[in-house]
């Protein structure tokens, strides 16, 4: 197995009156989910329409299971746009043959296919109805089908759940689980950063068509703490400020009846534990924790940082 | 390869499948073979028969025999009915509506040199025009021999020297090799307008219907699925293509449908009335009462449709069928590129009219100018336009049944062959930065730009 489905080296798109990618370099490794974030229009769907060689880059390289990615790829690729839509005229059943077969895929085959996922997800009945008879959702569940029935081994999901019900984005998000486990590699673009630390292996954040962070999730949210750690105690809190004194700094304090809700943050190299040992003798301590910055704050502070407004981060959890 | 099939395979059965194409295919041929049959048959149809009351005062169109009683002298025939009763005009209106007469021809006593304009019919319901043109031609027909007569000319003189003197002007056309070529203008007229206008007509909905269905695609998004399965080219021409089979299947069926009703109607509804027949009551219209002129037409009638029929058989009806087929296509591929691409650069259907004017102005135009051109199609306006690709489908399509050179042919064709292959290139460019170009208002300076970006 090639260690990365897809590699992207220094992706260069421009447009008349703006550059799109800017020098964007990035490696998805094989067998994960991969979360492509940024905020709008800062180049993530021309980056997606390059890998699904719908547009060609003005120069870089892209590269797919190790091979220069061509056209003969794209049946072993699977897209689901984010604005997607289907044939309103048409039946539902033909028209998933229809797409499955652009796909490559013989008819007997995708027949089979598709009867399989439609009593997966129980929408036999919607075979021989017009697309335009059925709800969003249930256009969206169809649209789903169509781009994993192929079995691609790169699955490229534009904001997937957006458009679904509670119940119907945990369906899918149970699916894009069981797809990974069976060997295909998801590339996911979304908004939604809870979904980001749910699924995603790895990440990278796209900002002013520049990728400005990248890595495994587990690997950015360690780089990104900063010795920060929430406190509840009961006790004196001016005997609390003398016990830390040098070794941390007081970010937040409140209070709820007797009890003391702080923030502190490290400083030089002082330990957790060095710091529990100064505040044990004065304190009863109720909860002490680590403040582990979300994607959300890592996304907010970096594009903020990009974007020079520099505001303070909060992190929060 | 195997794709582009599987795309002209859906746009050609999901066109063919439509409600609109199968009410389409059925009513167009009843409409066509209506314009034919259903003028002949309303011909056909008897008017009633109008009683007339004639008031001579001239006695020139009745007499009295010797019983006393007036007999008119006017021919009769199923439409009218005359009567001529001895009353004044006075007493005839005032009992008018007390009588079953549908109307009153009055004859005032001086008819003969200038005096006919003095000649009234007094109705109550308005008469048909047959009829009335029916009672003026006999009126005057007698009128003309009673004119002959008082100054002594001898009636089969005149008729003689109008049968000796009448012809129709024969055209033949000289080819190169000095051979003698027979024509018909009138048969050429009709070949020549009647495949431009289809051409025309086949062009512009077949054209519309590829910019609908691009429009389709972009704004039920589909377009971005579809596109990363197959090129944005494979995809534009695959519509072209299905709506160009769609255009040839509806264009055969008509043609079959036609051919088919036209056959069963002469059988059903005009069995009783062979053309001899029609032929026949025309020219008993034109019997005058004593001099008939209409002989000789009675003659010459069956000849004249004969006559058509081996003018059509003249000219070179298959090479007119294969350029049709040609003009059509090539014309329709040409067009439909750009319709493609003007689907593709806009969001809404009303943001089409800009872009709409340019590709219409030349097909209206040689639509219009067809219609002068045929008067004289070997003119160098006429050469000119056949041989420029945006006009040529059509105008070329007028010029043919009068006879082409060849080497104008070929150069009108290869022309029209390198003006497909030049807009399809321009309309792929612009088709495949539009098709995923959303909310942007488009100027002619932003799909300049688009010509230049690269895929």
């Amino acid at each position: 197995m090639v260690e990365n489905i897809l590699s992207a080296k220094n992706i260069v798109k421009r447009y008349a009156s703006h550059t799109a990618l800017d020098n964007v370099t990035l490696e998805i490794p094989t067998q994960s989910i991969f979360g492509l974030l940024g905020p709008n229009g800062a180049g993530k769907t021309s980056l997606i329409r390059i890998i699904n060689q719908i547009t060609g880059p003005d120069s870089g390289e892209l590269f797919f299971e190790g091979e220069k990615l061509t056209q003969k790829h794209v049946e072993q690729i699977g897209y689901l746009p984010e604005e997607r839509g289907l044939y309103k005229k048409m039946e539902v059943g033909e028209q998933a043959l229809y797409l499955a077969q652009l796909k490559g895929m013989k008819k007997a085959e995708a027949k089979k296919k598709l009867k399989e996922w439609f009593a997966k997800f129980e929408i036999d009945a919607w075979w021989n109805k017009k697309v335009e008879e059925l709800s969003k959702g249930m256009q969206q569940k169809v649209q789903f089908i169509v781009t994993v029935l192929h079995e691609p081994k790169l699955l490229i999901l534009d904001e997937p759940f957006s458009g679904f019900d509670p119940i119907n984005a945990n369906i899918i998000k149970n699916e894009i689980l069981h797809l990974k486990k069976q060997g295909s590699t998801i590339l996911f673009s979304t908004h939604n950063m809870g979904s980001v630390e749910e699924l995603c292996d790895n990440i990278a954040l796209i900002n002013k068509s520049k990728s400005i962070l990248d890595g495994s999730v587990k690997d950015i949210r360690k780089q990104y703490k900063s010795n920060t750690f929430e406190l509840e105690f009961t006790g004196n809190m001016m005997g609390f400020t003398n016990a830390m004194w040098s070794g941390a700094e007081l970010i937040e304090h409140t209070t709820e009846g007797e009890l003391n809700k702080v923030k502190v943050k490290l400083l030089g190299k002082t330990t957790s534990n060095e710091l529990l040992q100064a505040i044990i003798p004065v304190a009863q301590i109720h909860l002490f924790k680590e403040l582990i910055p979300s994607m959300n704050d890592i996304f907010i502070s970096k594009v903020n940082e990009g974007n020079e407004i520099g505001t303070q981060s909060n992190f929060t959890e | 390869m195997n794709k582009i099939l599987l795309i002209i395979k859906r746009e050609y059965l999901s066109r063919v499948k439509k409600k609109s194409f199968i009410i389409m295919t059925i009513l167009g041929p009843i409409l066509m073979a209506g314009i034919g049959i259903v003028p002949i048959y309303l011909s056909l149809q008897k008017t009633e028969k109008q009683k007339i009351e004639v008031i001579d005062e001239s006695y020139l169109f009745s007499y009295k025999d010797k019983d006393g009683n007036r007999k008119g002298l006017i021919p009769e025939k199923d439409i009218v009915h005359y009567d001529y009763p001895e009353i004044s005009i006075q007493d005839a209106r005032a009992n008018f509506y007390a009588t079953g007469y549908d109307a009153i021809l009055y004859i005032p006593k001086v008819v003969l040199n200038g005096g006919q304009n003095g000649i009234n019919i007094f109705y109550k319901k308005q008469l048909s025009s047959s009829v009335l043109a029916y009672i003026e031609e006999n009126i005057s027909k007698m009128i003309f021999n009673a004119m002959l007569a008082t100054n002594h000319v001898d009636v089969n003189f005149i008729k003689d020297a109008k049968d000796k003197s009448t012809f129709t002007l024969k055209t033949i056309q000289v080819d190169e090799e000095g051979k003698d070529k027979d024509t018909n203008i009138a048969v050429s007229i009709g070949i020549g307008l009647v495949s431009a206008f289809l051409i025309y007509f086949f062009i512009f909905m077949y054209g519309v219907q590829v910019m609908r269905g691009v429009m389709e695609e972009k704004t039920s998004r589909i377009v971005e699925v579809i596109l990363s399965s197959v090129k944005p080219f494979q995809l534009m021409m695959g519509k072209i293509v299905g709506v160009a089979m769609v255009g040839l299947t509806q264009f055969l069926l008509w043609v079959i449908f036609t051919t088919t009703l036209y056959s069963v109607a002469s059988v059903t509804i005009l069995k009783n009335i062979d053309i001899k027949q029609i032929q026949q009551k025309e020219q008993v219209i034109k019997i005058g009462a004593d001099l008939n002129y209409s002989e000789m037409k009675q003659n010459q009638q069956p000849n004249e449709m004969a006559d058509f029929w081996n003018n059509f058989k003249k000219v070179n009806l298959v090479e007119i069928l294969l350029c049709f087929l040609f003009y059509f296509l090539a014309g329709y591929l040409m067009y439909s590129a750009l319709f493609a691409a003007v689907g593709a650069a806009v969001d809404s259907e009303a943001d089409t009219q800009q872009f709409m004017m340019p590709i219409t102005i030349p097909l209206i135009l040689s639509f219009v100018l067809a219609q002068t051109i045929i008067q004289n199609p070997s003119s160098s306006m006429a050469f000119w336009f056949s041989i420029i690709p945006f006009t040529s489908p059509i105008i070329m399509m007028v010029r043919l049944p009068f006879g082409v050179p060849a080497w104008e042919i070929a150069l009108s064709m290869s022309l029209l062959i390198l003006g497909f292959i030049f807009t399809t290139w321009l309309a792929a460019r612009i088709y495949r930065t539009g098709i995923l170009m959303y909310g942007k208002k488009i100027t002619w300076k932003e799909l300049g730009k688009w010509l230049f970006y690269r895929a």
